[in-house]
């Protein structure tokens, strides 16, 4: 899932500025399941922000509206008329829901209160930590189901580096080293022998590096043409 | 990658190279460039190594902290008539930028390579920055040694011209974790195409035995020239902080206790009563005691059969390696005649 977090109040005041008419927008999916931006975040912003302004001796009207997903457009079809009401919207979507909006509503004034943060999950209550950084050429299957990419400080394909100890990272003692992970499992695994080949340079063009990226499914575009 | 050497058996005829390939017991040494732009710190610094050392590492922004870039050091350490081994981190170059310094090295004179993956930039002085790693160090021993052997860029486009000629060195960590697979992850080094290793700080001699005695039961000795990295410690809370706080650095309580035996006598005073002239007597006292166990590892270290040689790091210190080659018994330096030019062409 997309983990987000909730920019500060004061944050969300500034990007909404003079507005007076304002609609928050909350997001049924993944900033639901992370406490970010959900139903009832979505509420708690609005309430808040209507205290805020009101305390500032500005009141703005705030009202807030959850859909089930902000990244598809026919989710967001259903509140048009409340986003093109607004003076600004204030998306507690991840970066995509953001985007989703702006592309959406041409005319609308949309800012985020969400900083999108990562692809992970929750490893225990209140607490997630990322996985995977889209590299868009999966190398699971060679490191034990563990990503270096995203998990490794340094994104090492031939790790560990010298800085591994007591099975944490030099970086900070609170990040696992991906790399001892991935020794201790293909070593529980009995798959070592993975280790000792020589990863070769990635092909960075297939991340984000190549650009900004697109997938276009020719059998799914048929069937569209042929409807 | 099967090296092809010049036809009088060099890769490179680097000194570092002949001294190694003569079977002497070789010497490098560290240089620290400074925070600054200033050639006269290199220039007093190589005074103080040339002639104790078979070349000089210059470290490459070490601890992500900004300092003059290694080949700018080495061209002037060149001059100084000392030979650099030029560092080169993973994490402040892409593959473009690496090939085209070291391009630009070779052509001034360059002829070591360190290859690192870098120590992350959140240690350093611009921890917001962003970090490259578009290779880690393993693809770049085994591209510097392709750009020798096969002499392609990484692309597998050919030079036009010259290729750069590298004798290709890398580290090893024999005591970071996962403990076990430190001679592995050697191997796989030696198999990307090093020539050469330098360690990480030795201290606890018996783990060093433990390590070197599972590398030449692998025969990774004979493949490789290993030179155990060993330093002076300064003081006894620079030994604790090694010991507590640097991964991968193991430091036998032993030494912590000699360092602060070397402080006894001003153990007593309390610390606002220290003059200033205490302070410098017991400063010089930790260091001499520092410098006496430096000896005594190498002279250990020495008899550890498939150690080729030793690379002192006494960072910020440079002043010590005369003694502590000296008191090694390792001075002078060997000379090895340098290969002629015709022997130097390759086919
Ligand atoms: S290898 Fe790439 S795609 Fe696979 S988990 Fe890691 S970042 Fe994601
Ligand atoms: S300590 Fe482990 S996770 Fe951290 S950079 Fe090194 S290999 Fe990667």
């Amino acid at each position: 899932m997309i983990v987000a977090e909730q920019k500060s109040l004061d944050e969300m005041k500034t990007l909404i500025g003079e507005a007076h008419n304002v609609l928050v927008v909350g997001c049924g999916t993944c900033v639901t399941v992370c406490f970010a931006g959900g139903s009832r975040e979505a509420a708690i912003v609005a309430a808040s922000l209507r205290m805020a302004t009101k305390l500032d001796g500005d009141a703005a009207a705030v009202s807030d509206v959850t859909v089930q997903r902000q990244c598809e457009w026919e989710y967001l079809d259903e509140i048009a008329e409340q986003i093109k009401a607004a003076d600004v919207v204030l998306s507690l979507g991840c970066g995509i829901g953001v985007q989703a909006i702006a592309e959406h509503f041409p005319q609308t004034w949309v800012v985020p209160g969400l900083n999108t943060s990562f692809m992970g999950l929750p490893t225990e209550q209140g607490i997630w930590a990322e996985r995977c950084a889209a590299c868009g050429d999966c190398l699971l299957g060679r490191t034990g189901g563990i990503c270096p990419i995203a998990r490794c400080s340094k994104s090492l394909l031939n790790g560990p580096c010298g800085g591994s100890e007591d099975g944490h990272c030099e970086v900070n003692p609170d990040i696992p080293c991906a790399w001892q992970l991935i020794y201790d499992r293909l070593s529980s695994l009995g798959r070592l022998d993975l280790l000792l080949d020589i990863q070769p340079p990635k092909n960075w063009k297939a991340a984000r590096d190549g650009g900004p990226r697109k997938i276009v499914r020719e059998d799914l575009r048929l069937a569209v043409e042929e409807e | 990658m099967a090296a092809q050497p010049y036809s009088n058996g060099y890769l490179v005829g680097s000194n570092l190279e002949r001294v190694l390939r003569a079977g002497h017991f070789a010497v490098t040494a560290e240089l620290g460039p400074p925070q600054s732009a200033d050639a006269e710190v290199i220039r007093k610094k190589a005074a103080l190594l040339k002639g104790c050392c078979d070349a000089v590492n210059i470290t490459d922004n070490q601890t992500a902290i900004v300092r003059m870039s290694s080949i700018g050091a080495g061209t002037i350490v060149v001059q100084e008539g000392l030979e650099p081994v030029i560092q080169m981190t993973c994490r402040d170059r892409n593959r473009l930028a690496i090939q085209s310094d070291l391009l630009g090295a070779y052509a001034l004179g360059m002829r070591n390579l360190l290859c690192l993956s870098g120590d992350h930039q959140n240690f350093g002085n611009h921890p917001t920055a962003k970090n490259v790693f578009d290779m880690d160090s393993i693809q770049l021993v085994q591209m510097v040694a392709a750009m020798r052997d096969a002499r392609v860029f990484q692309c597998g486009e050919p030079f036009k011209g010259p290729e750069p000629r590298f004798f290709v060195g890398a580290a090893a960590a024999p005591f970071a974790d996962p403990v076990e697979f430190r001679p592995y992850r050697l191997a796989k080094k030696i198999k990307a195409g090093a020539n050469f290793i330098q360690t990480q700080l030795i201290y606890d001699i018996p783990a060093f035995k433990t390590f070197m005695e599972k590398v030449r039961q692998m025969g990774l000795h004979e493949q490789v020239y290993i030179l155990a990295g060993v330093g002076p410690l300064k003081s006894p809370a620079m030994a604790r902080y090694m010991k507590d706080s640097v991964p991968g650095l193991w430091v036998p309580d032993e030494f912590i206790a000699r360092m602060e035996a070397a402080g006894a006598p001003w153990a007593d005073i309390p610390k606002d009563q220290l003059s200033k002239e205490d302070k410098k007597a017991r400063a010089d006292a930790w260091k001499q005691e520092g410098i006496r166990i430096c000896i005594e590892l190498i002279q250990q270290i020495r008899e550890i059969e498939g150690v080729a040689g030793v690379h002192i790091m006494a960072i910020e210190w440079e002043e010590a390696v005369r003694p502590i080659v000296e008191g090694a018994g390792l001075l002078p330096r060997p000379s090895v005649s340098a290969p002629t030019a015709q022997e130097a062409s390759h086919d």
